[in-house]
């Protein structure tokens, strides 16, 4: 039986948190996107199991300074959560704060990331395993960048006082998005520097 | 009014409402005031700037049936070619050309899209919605996809046309043998087009799941709307499959990657995995929602409901669960472990189980109903006959060992088109015949649309037939032509008559849409008596769709006085008004309660202009201009920031006189 009888309860209006449109979207967005990196893998371990070449050509690679790039990637995640948790909490200066941090920590992880490419002694073209690793971390790399404009912008409409507790869709749907960048890098990461230990 | 508002007393009814309850008959007050609300502005602006679902969904149908007819032009000059041997008609080169862009064009610019328009214009209408969840996504996905189309003919004047085939295999379609744009133009032509697809796709399933009427339970919604679900799920998964592959190989073409370089262990099957990945799972998002017009459509003409419902649903999303376990049955002469053809093989079998209740779903239904012989009726009667014969030939090629002797000849040829033609255009022309009343207000002319069909049919078998045994016969595909001691010269001149009478069919129903346009019969709000929610609309439906939010009690909310099923009435006259600018209500994903309202975006350029600079970035990357690709990348992300910026008419930020009532930020 249908109840037909008209909804008396206030519902939200416009985009409400997760109730909002948006939400659903970058979910679906982030199902695709993770296909991608996905395929990205399986090409990579399809080469990889097939190739006979050294894998990778220069030897196993160095994890100290990706394993602390990691880190920051991982902890400007926190940062970006907590930045949310502050708006829902009306605690906007906090918030400013938290995203401003994860911004710069994201910035890091770039510039540490270039400086990683910069050491490699092959290229992109120079054999398979370099077309890989530039592809797949390249890929990755313009994920973050994009994901550090969305945290730019999220902090601009923050100190512009455009959220709190009861609006702040904006801040979830760019955040998960943030938080898919660096679970995906945990992928590449085992993928391209762990993998090779195995 | 009752739609007063009553809500005024809360503290800031902005944020939260009761939704007013109430009627809004045609030419009352507030019916005239959605109308202002939905209506896009007159001239070119508002055609450049609407997100109205039903104006997107009818430029995806015309576009795509422009990109039919041209592949269809294609296939005809290629028919010339082959209706006699040793022709001289088309160079090999020109053949190839020819056949590849005659793929491309059916497979990729007509076959989904075509699809997309009829989802784009009647899911809201189905579900009970004033739009899709996301208005301007909808604009964007088509303008990505038309320009897609223009991209991928942009070198076809100059005789540059993609020429390595529509599954494009490396090595042929690598750097060294294949030295001109052909294949650029093809590869981040299909880059491109996948964008507009994935937009697509993640626009029809969160619409699914948060934008149905009031009571339309998961286990009522049409099955039209689980087809293009499962389809757009399996796009999601898939299309970045096809989009890596393609964008590797500009890579590899155009900065000297390796990936499918075998001279530096890159490797060729990497590509047929790749497109396979994703080309089986587009073969069922090609097919599933037409399946889904047919089994909406046709009981309406068996004047019952559909046998099996919730069987077909299922079938619908098994066989696209399976459809992602088949790939290799496209890679079985590849010299694959016996394991993996065995495994690929069996499950390519599996299909035809889901596939069977499918067929037997639609036999009951005429079996046990009373057919009007309509011309839609004809169109989804024949597409079941199709259906079997393409379906057949399909576990035949499923068994490795006949596969290995049938593989690149024209029986693959015959048992494609039987299933792209037969469950692909036969469902979109009876779909046209059968929603034109509702798109137009116009009847379209019953005579001329039976004779479109018997000729259509008739020269489609005479057509397609005969390539079974011209492939039996050992003709492989994709030849330019044939020397006549192979004994192939009548299988091939009867299918060059074949495929010109399939195209008067064809044109027949061109002329019958001029005519009807014009001179049809007014249709009314239902002309044939249907039983879902588009035909409680008038003809063609206002901008608004619904002047209230119906509630559904059914599966066959217009059907329900003569079943009656006990399952309660639906509300369609009396509903939720939602008349404070565009609105629409947000429901929960399986029961489809109401959980929140919906404030829907005005029409905007800015689709548009994403649209615009996103596809002149891939001409940058064309043409190597990488500055000018910079600063269309530039652009683009200017106007998306633009799109995206948060606005306070869709209540995604909060008020700035929330702020004074003492409500402090920061």
């Amino acid at each position: 039986m249908a109840d037909l009888s008209p909804f008396d309860q206030p519902l939200p209006v416009g985009s409400d948190g997760k109730l909002s449109g948006g939400w659903w979207g970058v979910l679906a967005l982030i199902v695709t996107e993770g296909s991608l990196f996905g395929y990205l893998l399986f090409a990579y371990f399809y080469l990889a199991a097939q190739t006979e070449q050294q894998w990778p050509p220069t030897g196993l690679p160095d994890l100290l300074l990706p394993g602390i790039n990691t880190a920051i990637l991982l902890l400007s995640s926190v940062c970006v959560w907590t930045s949310e948790r502050c708006i829902r909490k009306k605690q906007t200066r906090w918030a400013i704060t938290a995203m401003a941090l994860a911004i710069v920590l994201g910035a890091c992880f770039i510039g540490m990331q270039l400086n990683e490419w910069d050491k490699k002694t092959y290229g992109m073209t120079s054999d398979l395993y370099g077309s890989l690793y530039f592809t797949i971390t390249g890929f990755h790399l313009c994920h973050v960048m994009i994901g550090v404009v969305i945290l730019l912008l999220l902090l601009v409409w923050i100190s512009l006082g455009y959220f709190d507790d009861r609006r702040y869709a904006a801040v979830a749907i760019g955040g998960v998005y943030w938080h898919f960048v660096d679970v995906v890098w945990l992928f590449v990461f085992t993928s391209l520097y762990i993998f090779p230990y195995l | 009014m009752a739609f007063s508002d009553v809500t005024r007393n809360l503290p800031d009814d902005r944020l939260d409402r009761v939704p007013d309850f109430g009627r809004a008959p045609m030419g009352s007050a507030t019916e005239a005031h959605l109308a202002h609300i939905w209506e896009s502005a007159p001239g070119w602006r508002g055609w450049l700037s609407t997100v109205d679902h039903k104006a997107i969904g009818l430029r995806y149908l015309v576009t795509a049936f422009i990109f039919l007819l041209m592949g269809g032009i294609e296939a005809l000059i290629m028919r010339v070619q082959l209706a006699l041997p040793d022709q001289t008609l088309l160079t090999p080169e020109q053949y190839n050309q020819l056949f590849t862009m005659h793929g491309v064009t059916m497979i990729f610019l007509y076959a989904l899209p075509i699809l997309s328009g009829f989802s784009n214009y009647l899911w809201p209408l189905l579900l009970g919605s004033r739009d899709m969840a996301f208005p301007r996504l909808n604009a964007l996905s088509y303008w990505v996809f038309l320009f897609a189309g223009i991209f991928m003919y942009a070198s076809f004047p100059i005789g540059q046309a993609p020429n390595a085939g529509w599954f494009n295999y490396v090595p042929f379609s690598g750097p060294i043998y294949n030295t001109g744009p052909n294949i650029d133009v093809f590869a981040l032509g299909m880059v491109l087009l996948g964008i507009s697809t994935t937009v697509g796709s993640v626009n029809f399933v969160v619409t699914l799941f948060r934008m149905r009427a009031p009571g339309m339970t998961i286990n009522r919604v049409p099955i039209l709307v689980w087809g293009t679900l499962t389809a757009s799920v399996a796009n999601l998964l898939a299309i970045p499959a096809v989009s890596l592959a393609f964008f590797l190989l500009w890579l590899d073409r155009q900065i000297g990657t390796h990936f499918f370089d075998v001279a530096n262990g890159g490797k060729p099957l990497l590509w047929q995995h790749l497109f396979w990945i994703f080309g089986h799972p587009w073969v069922y998002a090609i097919v599933l929602p037409a399946m889904g017009i047919v089994s909406d459509a046709l009981p309406t003409f068996c004047r019952r409901p559909l046998v099996g419902y919730a069987a077909m649903a299922l079938a619908t999303m098994a066989t696209m669960l399976v459809g992602f376990e088949v790939w290799i049955h496209h890679m079985f002469a590849t010299g694959l472990p016996t394991v993996a053809l065995s495994i690929f093989g069996a499950a390519s079998m599996v299909i035809s189980i889901p596939s069977s209740v499918a067929v037997f779903s639609w036999i009951a239904t005429i079996w046990l109903g009373r057919p009007v012989f309509k011309t839609p009726f004809l169109f989804f009667a024949g597409f079941v006959i199709l259906f079997v014969i393409g379906g057949l030939s399909g576990v035949m090629t499923a068994a490795v060992s006949l596969d290995w002797q049938l593989n690149e000849t024209y029986f693959i040829v015959a048992h494609l088109h039987y299933v792209l033609l037969g469950i692909n255009v036969f469902p979109v022309v009876g779909g046209i015949y059968y929603w034109f009343p509702k798109f137009t207000g116009r009847m379209m002319n019953e005579k001329m649309g039976k004779w479109s069909f018997w000729v259509m049919f008739i020269g489609f078998n005479v057509g397609f037939f005969p390539m079974h045994i011209a492939g039996l016969l050992g003709m492989p595909r994709r030849i330019y032509t044939y020397s006549s001691r192979m004994g192939w010269d009548t299988v091939n001149m009867i299918t060059s008559i074949g495929s010109f009478v399939f195209a008067v069919g064809l044109l027949i129903f061109l002329v019958n849409i001029a005519i009807s346009l014009k001179r049809g019969a007014w249709a009314g709000a239902n002309p044939w008596d249907a039983a879902t929610l588009e035909w409680s609309v008038p003809s063609p439906p206002p901008a608004y769709n619904f002047a209230v939010i119906p509630i559904i009690a059914s599966r066959h909310p217009l059907w329900e006085d003569r079943l009656d099923e006990d399952n309660g009435r639906s509300s369609l006259t009396e509903g939720y008004l939602l008349t404070k600018g565009r609105e629409t209500i947000g429901t929960s994903p399986i029961d489809a309660r109401p959980v929140t309202i919906f404030k829907m975006p005005e029409d905007s350029y800015t689709p548009f202009f994403v649209g615009l600079f996103v596809s002149l970035l891939f001409v940058g990357l064309l043409l190597h201009w990488w500055n000018f690709a910079g600063a269309m990348a530039a652009a683009g992300s200017i106007a998306l920031i633009i799109w995206m910026w948060p606005q306070k008419a869709l209540v995604q930020r909060v008020f700035s006189t929330a702020r004074t009532n003492g409500e402090p930020h920061g």
